[in-house]
Formats: C-alpha cells, sequence, structure tokens
C-alpha cells in the first residue's frame, strides 16, 4: 500500500499523472472518495499524463467517457447503479480491453470488476484542500509493479 | 392535412430529385434520452399539436440520479402508450405523419435506443422518413416553440443535468458552442450539492424552493473562471460548498443553498451577457432543466434590461426534455440534410455539430 498527500487541486491531478505513467491498456483503476474529493481532478492529471487533450468533465451523466491519447482512456461513474448486475449497460469487457479504465465508486461494483485492479482511496484531511490517498495493488500484475508505481509517486510527492 | 407528406419535385441542382417537405409537415418527435418518455406532434416545424410526458423522476429518486438500467425499463414500457396519447391528442391520422423523429443522443445509450428503435419501426412501417436528432440541438430549438418571433442571433445559456454549454444561435441549424464546462455540468453540481446536504434528488427544484428563504450573500462561494474565456468550472464551487458545510455542521440550509444557487447563476448570466456584447447578440436565451431555476431566470431577465437584450425564457415545459423540441428540430434538420439512413444508431456522446 502507498499513502501519499496532496494540498491542491494541481497536485491531485499531478499524483494522478504519475500513477499513468505505469499503466497500460487493460489496466483498472477503482476510486473510492467522497464527493468533491478530487476523483475527476486525478482522472484529469491520469489522462493528461497519456496525451489525452480533451476536456476530461464529469462522467456522472453519460456514466462513460472515452478519451483518446497515448492509451485509450475510459472514465466512469458507477455511482448510480444499483448493484454489480446493472453493469452490462456499460460493456465492461469491450472497455477493459480497449484502454485503461477508471471506476468512480467502483466500490460499489466491485465483484463485477477484474480482481486485478489499483484501488484508489481519497480522504478529506484537515485543510479544505488536504487530500489523503491509499494507492493498493490488487492482483499479480499490480503487485509485480508496486516498485516501479511507488517510485513514479515517489518522485512527485514523498510519502507521508 | 394531406400536405404533410414529403413529395418529391425536381431538383434545380444537377436534375436531382429532392425531398421537399410541405410547410405544415407534421412530425412525430420521440424523445428518451434520459429521464422522461415523450412523445409530440409538431406541425410545420412550429405548431405544437400534442406534447406528452411521462416523467420516471419518481423511479430514480431514491438512487439519487437516473439509474441507466431502471430508465431503459421504464421507457419500454411507456413509450407505446406516450406515443399513442400523442396521437390522439394531435386529432390527426397516423397516415398524416410525414416524418419519425428520435433524439439518438447525447444520453444514455439503452435510454436513446428505445425511442430510436421505436421511430424506426414507425418510419418503417408508415413508409415516412426517420430523422435521428442531435438532443442538443433540439433544446436549441424549444425557445422558438414559445417565441416563435425570437430574433438572432441570440446567445443560450443551455445547462442541464448532463450539459452547460454557451451557444451563440446566428440562425436556426447554424451556431457555435462557445464554451463548455470543463468538468461539471451547472445540473450536476445542484444535484450533487443536494445529495450532499441530504435533500434529495433532483436537486435543482428543491435547492430553488430553500433559496427562497435564504440569504444568497451569506457565503462568499468562489466564482470559477468568472472574467476567463467561455467555458465554465463548477466542481471546485460544488467542493467549496461542501467544504463549507464540513466546516459549519449547523450551517443554515436555507443559506448555503441561495449562496450556491447564486454563484451559478452568477457565473452563467456574467459570461452570457460578456458573449452577448462581443458577438452582437440580440438577446439572451435559456434552454434545459435548469432552465426552469427561479434565480437563473430573473438574473437573465435583469441583464437582458440593463443591456438593452431580448430575453427568451422558454416555459418549464419546454426547458426540460420534451418531444416538441425534437420534431421541431426534425423539421430544419429534414429539409436542410434529407432523412436519416436506418443505419443510424445511438450516440450516447453525440456533440452539437458546428456549423
Amino acid at each position: 500500500m502507498i499513502a501519499c498527500s496532496t494540498a491542491t487541486v494541481d497536485e491531485t491531478r499531478a499524483l494522478g499523472g504519475a500513477v499513468a505513467a505505469v499503466v497500460d491498456t487493460g489496466d483498472v483503476l477503482v476510486l473510492v472518495g467522497d464527493l468533491g474529493a478530487g476523483k475527476t481532478a486525478f482522472v484529469q492529471g491520469f489522462a493528461a499524463t497519456l496525451g489525452v487533450t480533451a476536456p476530461v468533465t464529469s462522467p456522472t451523466f453519460t456514466l462513460a467517457n472515452r478519451y483518446e491519447g497515448r492509451l485509450v482512456v475510459n472514465h466512469l461513474d458507477v455511482y448510480r447503479f444499483d448493484g454489480p448486475e446493472e453493469v452490462s449497460d456499460l460493456a465492461l469487457p469491450e472497455l477493459l480491453d480497449e484502454g485503461v479504465t477508471l471506476v468512480e465508486w467502483g466500490d460499489t461494483i466491485s465483484s463485477a470488476l477484474p480482481a486485478e485492479h489499483l484501488s484508489v482511496t481519497i480522504r478529506f484531511g484537515s485543510g479544505d484542500n488536504d487530500r489523503s490517498f491509499e494507492l493498493r495493488s490488487h492482483g499479480e500484475s499490480w503487485q509485480r509493479r508496486a516498485d516501479r508505481l511507488t517510485a513514479a509517486v515517489e518522485r512527485w510527492a514523498p510519502p507521508c | 392535412m394531406d400536405g404533410g407528406r414529403i413529395v418529391n419535385l425536381p431538383g434545380a441542382i444537377g436534375g436531382a430529385t429532392m425531398p421537399v417537405l410541405a410547410s405544415d409537415a407534421a412530425i412525430l418527435g420521440i424523445e428518451t434520452s434520459c429521464d422522461e418518455t415523450a412523445a409530440a406532434v409538431v406541425a410545420g416545424g412550429q405548431q405544437v399539436l400534442s406534447s406528452v410526458v411521462s416523467s420516471q423522476v419518481d423511479l430514480h429518486a431514491r438512487y439519487g440520479g437516473v439509474v441507466p438500467e431502471v430508465a431503459g425499463r421504464a421507457h419500454t414500457e411507456r413509450l407505446v402508450p406516450v406515443m399513442s396519447q400523442a396521437l390522439v391528442e394531435s386529432a390527426l391520422e397516423d397516415s398524416d405523419i410525414a416524418a419519425v423523429a428520435a433524439t439518438a443522443g447525447p444520453g444514455l445509450v439503452g435510454a436513446l435506443l428505445v425511442g430510436v428503435s421505436a421511430a424506426k419501426a414507425l418510419a418503417l412501417v408508415w413508409d415516412v422518413p426517420f430523422v435521428a436528432v442531435n438532443h442538443l440541438e433540439a433544446h436549441l430549438h424549444a425557445a422558438f416553440l414559445d417565441e416563435p418571433s425570437l430574433e438572432l442571433p441570440v446567445v443560450v445559456i443551455l445547462v442541464s443535468g448532463g450539459h452547460t454549454m454557451l451557444v451563440l444561435m446566428e440562425d436556426r441549424l447554424r451556431y457555435r458552442v462557445l464554451g463548455a464546462t470543463l468538468d461539471d455540468a451547472a445540473g450536476e453540481a445542484f444535484d450533487k450539492v443536494a445529495r450532499y446536504m441530504g435533500l434529495g434528488y433532483p436537486g435543482g427544484p428543491v435547492i430553488d424552493r430553500l433559496s427562497g428563504q435564504g440569504d444568497p450573500d451569506a457565503i462568499a462561494f468562489p466564482r470559477a473562471m468568472l472574467h476567463d474565456g467561455w467555458n465554465f468550472s463548477f466542481a471546485g464551487l460544488k467542493t467549496a460548498v461542501i467544504n463549507h458545510l464540513r466546516r459549519h455542521p449547523d450551517a443554515t440550509t436555507e443559506d448555503v443553498a441561495a449562496s450556491f444557487q447564486e454563484a451559478v447563476a452568477d457565473v452563467l448570466v456574467a459570461k452570457a451577457r460578456r458573449a452577448a456584447a462581443s458577438h452582437n447578440a440580440r438577446g439572451l436565451c435559456l434552454a434545459g432543466g435548469v432552465a426552469a431555476n427561479s434565480r437563473l431566470r430573473e438574473m437573465t431577465l435583469d441583464a437582458c434590461t440593463a443591456d438593452g437584450l431580448a430575453g427568451y425564457l422558454p416555459s418549464r415545459a419546454m426547458c426540460t426534455d420534451n418531444a416538441a423540441m425534437v420534431a421541431a428540430a426534425a423539421w430544419w434538420r429534414l429539409q436542410a440534410d434529407g432523412p436519416s439512413p436506418l443505419t443510424v444508431g445511438a450516440d450516447p456522446s453525440l456533440g452539437l455539430p458546428e456549423t
């Protein structure tokens, strides 16, 4: 597990950008955090690192946004799904195959998501813009990348 | 009205046959992009003969937002009775319908497919053109149904749960997106703030109502990018409201609601005014579900009075999702582009065509 913190929205974007340095097509990131925690900001930085130039907006309305950069980035918001059985609307297997997929509120449909994933938990800190992050690797491919991920995040900011 | 059908006349260019739409052609419009199942019959792109809307808002309220699976199922159950009612209320026969149009995007794919499939089926059975309509373009046409004398160009503030954009509308099918939200849509900010405050879903109407009893100046919430370009950002405002509530759990709900609503309306109207001035627009126009917000309407009218602009504030029924605007937009599109191929499918992320 990697723990770190950010003090501004831009730092949250930068952290997302750092994590993007170790991903590849087929990867899944599950983003967990309350409203306003910075899930979409994290994805904005993440997508920018992968060369996405289109504005990364909230996926809440359409549930799934797709961006083309060096890799395809799928940005999902599954808050409104009533359970894992409802994700059929998203054509998840196809999405997972063609790009990197970030799932906001993904903990609510975890059984429908691959066991191999990186979970990113964001919590509010003491100051208005302070956020603490926990990055947890699930599955072999993420375990294998743990050192690279730690290095990427450390280069950006020291662990807290 | 047997003049309602498409008739083929020899075209002027290269002897090709161009379809010409009778000026009073009646189009059946279908709207199922989100959580309203709607059908309407509109003659000549202007005269609303019927407009039926079956709202699913009660079905989705307990989830705090539109649940795609629930929406798709509800559209399937409701569309046929809604279409039948629209046809009966229009007092036309099936054979009077010159074309069938449906919203093809943007929206929820499972919801869009219900309307698109129904429209194609009817078009085939009745042997009339099918028209795939862009939901955002339909919103731009809504104001004309209430205000036939609307004078262009206007700057349209198009605000809903899924969209926030500033559009310069120069002609019926000629417009330019000046700016859009970089993160959350305005309506989404209302929904999410309401969700955080435990006010239920949808957030717009309840925040509007509570704001009436609150002080809009109580809390100075940020106005992001107020003087900076034409784009919008509402995620920071949402977070500022959440931060305020975390710091002041005993804050007066009405004051928080009013101050939040003021910040949203302030940014929308300030940018629209500036856009109208720099593009020599003759008026400001509201569109989309958030256009029902009373403070936004009031502020828009005040701005128009101050700047010598015409203010076009469609009725609540025309602001929110409906099928009359779909049938109206279809009438213009059919004249300009002809029928849509039946191979056109639903496109959940369809953008506004730049013209």
